[in-house]
């Protein structure tokens, strides 16, 4: 089985430690895998991108156009700067809150990422999660990333089982914040039922 | 065991399966984390250095494969532009113990200044290059390197690009590393120390060895090819040889050749692989190297061949390639679609820029600002330099007017300085870079007279790269703690009369030290200290009293923090970017920002 998963977002999101347990996961489960990071030049604020490709059949280090089975968007304009990577029928994971750059304060643009929302919803399947929102019970968005993971394996899109990635999650996170990081995980998880449920229900 | 990790791992971790014993390099994106992987897996037994600049790695390193030991050397690719010296000279004297040069490329460019192509280097220096296209291949081609370096007693470049540097794969390698023996040095001057006579013998030498090296290339077993012959053939290397691979995915009726080794060309080998082949087409990055090669070999061997590639245009000189620049160039060769079915996104919103700016915090931030606000309505001119502090140039700081190679801001600023005796022409370098290549350029302004103001930001770490510590750090990458090397000593034995030290967060001392200087001739020089913010812990956070601010922007004009953001039409603080350095506050003219629990 090959499986494509782009995760995206800004520099300090901690979408590299998201991608870093995908790949964890999925060589637990021996699967070959490959990822490449394309960072950019700042340490923070900057788009960021994480690649993960398992299984044998692939070459390039990046995903190419049109192939990714999953995008994990830690923000809702890097998922539409990213949206080229998914294939037809593939699936988004979208947070909808909108990390403003500097030269939006300073030019008055007005994003909000609300623009992006809408765009994305007329053009894939999308899950959409309100970072602020699910990460309030939590008193911190540093656990944002598990609960997207949350959210990817509660999808059933991601192919990779809850208990790997769980186990990649407590050799990944310091032993204090594990019970905390395994509640940020489930919380995901319900969030993709339930927007799982919502699908069947439109249709 | 089983590691996942970055082609730049792989690198360091064939290198010491490869018995190496000593590794120096200078940081440079994308070749950093070679040495820093060196240093997280045990490696007793083998020096591992961070060193001042790469000429000064690459002579410890030629030293100790004088000695008989294996040494690598890392740095990016404008990096062996510094090392040039010693390497055209260490190829006329060659090497005992296997000497491995990396020089990681930078197609794009994507954090470089160039788009220089190290396999010209190699061929300008006549000695072999290796180019690798994934991590898995790198971990194994290293340890050939050292191999053919020992075989032929020279030095080897060895060229991974950003994409293969920062990919990621799992590689099976021994749990542990045994240093390779060596002899230690045996004096020999008629070997080791180079006089014209020598260089005239050896470079007679070494064409006739390289002759030897393309044939012995020619049975490498990373010069590959894949699929029919079908008249046509398509020639890859580095990653674009898995960019051409993803893009044939499935099919076989395309002959696929692969050339690692660019230097000596495998001639033997291309000839046998183009047999029958009448259009080839050359698909690689930075320059045309493979492809003039191959036309050269046609033309030596009056082939019928039609070579395409960047010289006519198929494929572009600039920029990297990727899977999807390459499914168009192969569909226009080959008249066949490789490319996939894709949504239209034609109609999509206007994105929002998210360009490079410094980080919130940044000491930097604060010393531009000082500066700026010092030279208000005067005539002045800021050289930047290469590190964090080039986002000196964002708006709304805009304070970087030359920027060219590491250490020119010195020099540039002194002659400027003599070309325009009424404009005040400060300097600005970073820590690292001062001792890199900032020093000479101190004493060359001292020497010849010029005025200028040197502004060192010193965040004790060389940032930019990762945080890789350097002479001024006190650690070493021995693991151990040394005296710190004084930049202000170091200045003062220069004999740069004013030294001033301030702490950049500090606004009013810092534009006081800039307008004491500005004053003065001759080259004075300041010393903004104050530690990265990716490194320290936040001392509170800043907030703002919506009471008293009214909302004139001036904090988001004046400075461009990212945690400053607009939120409902109310400045308000990113509690998740600010550090609590006060900048804000310093700006805000009604004074309505102050720490948190304090407004």
């Amino acid at each position: 089985m090959n499986k494509d998963i782009l995760v995206c977002g800004v520099g300090g999101q901690g979408t590299v430690l998201a991608s870093r347990i995908i790949a964890a996961a999925a060589m637990d489960e021996g699967s070959p895998v490959h990822s490449a990071e394309t960072i950019g030049m700042a340490q923070r604020g900057g788009s960021v991108t994480s690649h993960v490709r398992i299984g044998g059949e692939a070459y390039s280090p990046m995903i190419p156009f049109g192939a990714a089975d999953m995008i994990l968007a830690f923000e809702p304009g890097e998922a539409v700067r990213n949206l080229r990577y998914l294939r037809r029928g593939g699936t988004a994971v979208v947070n909808t809150a909108a990390v403003k750059p500097v030269t939006e304060s300073l030019k008055g643009t007005g994003y909000d990422g609300s623009e992006m929302t809408a765009y994305l919803g007329k053009k894939c399947d999308c899950i959409f999660v309100n970072a602020e929102e699910v990460c309030a019970p939590f008193g911190s968005s540093k656990f944002f990333n598990i609960i997207m993971l949350g959210v990817a394996a509660g999808s059933g899109h991601l192919g990779l089982s809850r208990e790997t990635l769980l186990k990649q999650i407590e050799k990944n996170v310091p032993a204090r914040f594990l019970d905390v990081n395994i509640r940020a995980f489930n919380a995901g998880i319900e969030i993709a039922g339930q927007a799982n449920a919502n699908l069947k229900g439109e249709r | 065991m089983k590691r996942y990790v970055m082609g730049n791992g792989a690198i360091a971790l064939g290198a010491l399966s490869a018995g190496v014993r000593l590794v120096a390099g200078y940081p440079g994106t994308p070749s950093s984390e070679i040495i820093e992987t060196v240093s997280k897996v045990p490696h007793e037994g083998v020096h591992l250095e961070w060193s001042v600049n790469e000429k000064a790695a690459l002579e410890v390193a030629a030293a100790a494969a004088y000695s008989g030991a294996r040494a690598m050397v890392t740095m990016k690719q404008m990096g062996l532009n510094v090392a040039s010296d010693p390497l055209m000279s260490v190829a006329y004297i060659g090497v005992k113990g296997g000497l491995v040069i990396v020089s990681a490329d930078d197609p794009g460019p994507i954090s470089s200044q160039t788009e220089q192509d190290t396999r010209r280097f190699a061929d300008f220096c006549r000695i072999p290059v290796f180019d690798p296209s994934s991590p898995e291949e790198a971990y194994e081609m290293i340890r050939e390197a050292f191999e053919y370096s020992e075989k032929y007693s020279t030095p080897v470049l060895f060229r991974p690009t950003t994409r293969v540097c920062h990919a990621y794969a799992s590689i099976e390698t021994p749990d542990a590393f045994t240093p390779g023996a060596y002899d230690g040095f045996e004096r020999d001057p008629s070997r080791w120390v180079i006089f014209p006579r020598l260089s005239y013998l050896n470079h007679g030498k070494i064409e006739k060895r390289n002759e030897e090296i393309g044939k012995d290339f020619s049975s490498f077993r990373f010069n590959t090819v894949e699929g029919k012959e079908t008249g046509k053939a398509v020639i890859a290397s580095g990653v674009s040889y898995t960019y051409v691979k993803e893009c044939l995915k499935g099919r076989d009726d395309i002959r696929l050749i692969r050339v690692a080794t660019a230097f000596p060309f495998p001639e033997e080998f291309i000839l046998k692989a183009l047999n029958g082949v009448e259009e080839v087409l050359c698909v690689e990055e930075l320059s045309p190297y493979i492809e003039e090669q191959t036309l050269k070999t046609a033309g030596k061997h009056h082939l019928p061949l039609r070579v395409s590639g960047k010289l006519d245009g198929s494929v572009p000189h600039n920029g990297e390639n990727s899977v999807e620049l390459c499914s168009g160039i192969l569909d226009r060769f080959l008249g066949i679609r490789t490319g996939r079915e894709q949504t239209d996104l034609s109609d999509a919103p206007a994105l929002p820029v998210r360009p490079p700016v410094l980080c919130a915090g940044c000491p930097h931030r604060a010393s531009f600002y000082a500066v700026k606000q010092a030279m208000k309505g005067k005539k002045a001119v800021f050289c930047g330099d290469i590190g964090c502090y080039t986002l000196g140039n964002a708006m709304p700081l805009d304070m970087v007017d030359t920027c060219l190679c590491m250490g020119a801001g010195i020099t540039m600023a002194q002659g400027l300085s003599h070309m325009n005796p009424d404009t005040v022409c400060f300097a600005f370098v970073g820590d690292s870079t001062f001792f890199a290549s900032g020093m000479t350029g101190v004493v060359n302004a001292v020497y010849n007279e010029a005025d200028i103001i040197l502004c060192v930001l010193d965040n004790s770490t060389t940032a930019m790269t990762g945080h890789q510590p350097h002479p001024g750090t006190g650690r070493n990458m021995m693991g151990n703690v040394v005296e710190k090397v004084s930049i202000e000593k170091v200045l003062e034995g220069i004999g740069v009369k004013k030294v001033l030290t301030v702490d950049p967060l500090n606004l009013e001392e810092s534009v006081r030290a800039v307008r004491e200087c500005a004053g003065e001739k001759g080259v004075c020089a300041i010393v903004f200290r104050s530690p990265c913010v990716a490194l320290t812990k936040p001392e509170g956070k800043c907030a703002i009293d919506a009471g008293k601010c009214v909302n004139c922007k001036k904090c988001i004009r004046e400075i461009g923090c990212p945690a400053l953001i607009v939120s409902d039409g109310q400045v308000t603080v990113d509690r998740n970017l600010c550090t609590g350095c006060g900048l804000c506050g310093c700006v805000c003219p009604v004074k309505a920002i102050g720490k948190e629990g304090e407004t």
